[in-house]
């Protein structure tokens, strides 16, 4: 996943670069996504064939991202795919958002959910691991 | 903020829950191992940007001159079936990553708090962290082998716990243990909710 992303990578984040210095180039600077709420567990996924071309300033990370979504993957999943951090994906899905070409599905909160079928569910599959 | 953003059309996939458990627990008190040890896929890790307190986002230039440096998550997932996973998160041990609790917290089922017996009280912010939130929690005293056999008893006399809150003891290295610890907090979730999960 790492060797095949065309175009220019994010130097600032090799094993021994330390502490990272201008983490937000990628995103010109902004550190919040234009709507904001991507859980670290939401589920992004991407329109059914969505045309990239028709938006040429994206970046090949956004591409990357539309392609990982595909079959929908949560927002740390594609972090960790993509090598970036959770707060540029979460810019960089922002610009998806907005142009239509993700859908992100909230996870439910804890507190009203999960209802007591999904915890049994949950103790059930844990004891079957 | 359950809501599907994007009204796309789906094509009849259905989108599973993904439910969030911290693992939690002061520096070196097994937080990694056990995340790893439950973990269906390798260990995986993403990293949070950690930028100086204040930051103007309407200001690019700021944002180019602020130093930030990057805090490892460590996370894990658990399958449970096609429309249902668990995510477990390794909280950072350091208190200046405080702001990263409080996203990976935001809407989580509960926590493990890993309590190091040779160190007991290295868990103590953790446990306050979530009582303060009454996000639901267990305890698991990890056993490292140097360490005397504490009783349970001695251990929540020491941590002034709660007496419903439930005390496991665990390996860290060991999957059925960490799976024993996982079952003992979602019936805890279950319980303290008045619909306790029968036991099997
Ligand atoms: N004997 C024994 N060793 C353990 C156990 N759990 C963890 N260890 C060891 O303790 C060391 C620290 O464990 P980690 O999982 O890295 O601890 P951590 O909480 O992630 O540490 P930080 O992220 O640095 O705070 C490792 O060398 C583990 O192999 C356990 O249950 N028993
Ligand atoms: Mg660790």
């Amino acid at each position: 996943m790492r060797t095949d992303l065309p175009g220019p990578r994010h130097e600032w984040l090799d094993d021994d670069a330390g502490p990272v210095v201008r983490p937000y180039t990628l995103t010109g600077g902004r550190v919040h996504p234009s709507s904001d709420g991507f859980d670290l567990v939401a589920y992004v996924t991407a329109k059914p064939d969505p045309d990239l071309a028709a938006y040429p300033e994206l970046h090949p990370e956004h591409r990357l991202l539309v392609e990982l979504a595909g079959r929908g993957t949560p927002v740390v999943e594609l972090a960790a795919d993509l090598d970036l951090a959770v707060g540029v994906v979460r810019v960089l899905l922002g610009d998806l958002l907005s142009r239509g070409l993700v859908a992100v599905h909230q996870p439910p909160r804890a507190t009203y959910l999960p209802d007591n079928d999904i915890l049994k569910a949950v103790v059930d599959g844990l004891r079957a691991l | 903020m359950d809501s599907v953003r994007y009204d796309g059309e789906r094509r009849g996939h259905r989108v599973p829950i993904a439910l969030k458990i911290l693992i939690a627990g002061g520096f070196g008190a097994g937080k990694t191992t056990l995340v790893s040890a439950l973990s269906e896929v390798r260990p995986l890790q993403t990293e949070e940007i950690l930028t100086g307190a204040g930051i103007d986002t309407d200001d690019i230039s700021g944002v180019e001159t602020k130093s930030t440096t990057t805090v490892a998550m460590d996370f894990g997932r658990i399958t449970i079936n096609d429309d249902l996973q668990l995510y477990l998160f390794g909280t950072p041990g350091q208190d200046r990553f405080w702001f990263l609790w409080d996203e990976l917290a935001f809407g989580a089922l509960g926590a493990v708090v890993l309590a190091d017996t040779r160190r007991l009280a290295d868990c103590f912010p953790s446990i306050d962290y979530f009582e303060q939130r009454g996000i639901p929690f267990v305890v698991g005293v990890n056993c490292f082998d140097d360490s005397r056999r504490f009783s349970l008893e001695a251990v929540r006399k020491a941590l002034d716990l709660d007496p419903d809150v439930p005390m496991v003891l665990c390996d860290a290295r060991d999957r059925q243990s960490g799976k024993t610890v996982l079952i003992s907090l979602v019936e805890h979730v279950a319980r303290q909710r008045g619909e306790p999960v029968p036991t099997a």
